[in-house]
């Protein structure tokens, strides 16, 4: 069985992750009710081995997994990857040149 | 020239729903085509709600609108908790659509339609094609460091899907791989003809992802974390990292991607095979 944190850090981690897509209404969206509701519904209550408990344990583990890395691969893409190619002339800009705006050098004759 | 091929693209589509008789019922297609993937669209809704319509089966509401699917049938899931996910990504979207982040989405997408028109048993032999090639079977013999490091994180998952479904799969640092016996790819063809169509879509898609039917097999058991997966199938460059030394652009930009594909595609299987304890729980209370 893999070691993952406390079914309660998960649950603040999704609901954290909520509020980061939807804003601060997103105790009223469907995905807040479901994810309360889940959770209450699988409260531990005594100590007995509980195989539907560990699958909701895991499948909340794999949906704050699912969103926190969906956040962050959009953020780095914002960052690194949003704005399309440069033009030519910044790509000769970034390492000191300038292109060419008067015609007449080398070639121009022809 | 890819950009006018995609605008070209757009007015077809646009085109497309215009020839529709009644304007009201234009279908709304989620991505116009799965080749344009990274194209964003313009956010068309504002309101995201799900509804359960014939059969028992839940749709996906854009301002009273329904969502269909790229192919142009009605988008359906088969339980409430994944009708909820995939309500949350169109919710969660804010001026263009970025299909590239909805994952669950676009697994949807392609059970409903199933562009490739590929049966059961397809599906099962082009997933166990990647144990042939599995990604933990094959070692190196140099750097020292990485051979060790091979050796000890992935010993224990080769060893625990060896016990866990009694076959024999073994590891070789040979360019052709280990031997994997008849009788292995039969057991492990039984197990996944256990899967519906569904959970069979997103297995394919997990093993793909992860470049290995041991590491995807591990997750969906719940044997490893969709963290612990993701560090095992990129455990060379990890390595390579931990040396040279970490770039975000690519680096972490790989990993989350990787890791958000290889969840959703965990959380799909679980989803659509698990109906039934859905409702087991809701009956307990």
């Amino acid at each position: 069985m893999a070691t993952l944190s406390s079914p309660l850090r998960v649950c603040r981690g999704i609901l954290k992750e909520l509020r980061a897509l939807q804003g601060p209404s997103y105790k009223q969206s469907l995905a807040y009710s479901y994810v309360m509701d889940q959770f209450r519904k699988n409260k531990v209550t005594g100590e007995r081995y509980c195989r539907a408990q560990q699958e909701a344990h895991h499948a909340s583990h794999t949906y704050l997994c699912l969103l926190a890395s969906t956040r962050s691969h959009l953020a780095l893409h914002n960052l690194y990857h949003a704005k399309g190619e440069r033009s030519p002339e910044e790509v000769a800009g970034l390492v000191g040149l300038r292109l060419p705006t008067q015609p007449g050098g080398k070639g121009w004759e022809k | 020239m890819f950009r006018s091929f995609a605008k070209i693209q757009r007015q077809f589509g646009s085109l497309l729903s215009f020839c529709e008789v009644c304007p009201k019922k234009r279908p709304l297609t989620g991505g116009l085509n799965y080749s344009t993937a990274t194209a964003e669209r313009k956010k068309f809704y504002e309101d995201v709600s799900i509804s359960q319509g014939e059969g028992g089966l839940y749709e996906i509401n854009l301002d009273r609108r329904k969502l269909k699917t790229p192919g142009g049938k009605l988008f359906t899931v088969p339980n409430e908790a994944l009708a909820i996910a995939v309500a949350t990504e169109w919710d969660a979207q804010r001026e263009t659509l970025k299909f590239y982040t909805m994952h669950l989405t676009t697994l949807c997408n392609t059970a409903l339609d199933n562009p490739t028109h590929r049966d059961k048993d397809q599906m099962i032999s082009s997933a166990l094609k990647f144990l042939e090639t599995d990604t933990v079977c094959y070692r190196v013999d140099e750097p020292h460091g990485l051979v060790e490091l091979q050796k000890n994180e992935w010993d224990p998952v080769l060893h625990w899907i060896e016990n866990r479904y009694n076959v024999t799969i073994g590891a070789s640092s040979s360019i052709l791989g280990p031997e994997i016996p008849e009788q292995t790819r039969d057991t492990f063809r039984q197990h996944l003809n256990s899967y519906n169509f569904w959970s069979l879509t997103g297995l394919e898609f997990v093993i793909t992802q992860l470049k290995s039917v041991v590491l995807s097999l591990g997750m969906i058991d719940r044997h490893l974390s969709v963290e612990q997966a993701v560090l095992l199938s990129r455990l060379e460059e990890e390595y390579q990292i931990r040396r040279w030394g970490n770039v975000e652009w690519a680096h972490d930009y790989d990993m989350y991607e990787l890791r958000a594909r290889t969840a959703a595609g965990a959380l799909f299987v679980h989803l659509s095979s698990e109906s039934s304890t859905v409702k087991r729980k809701l009956m307990q209370d």
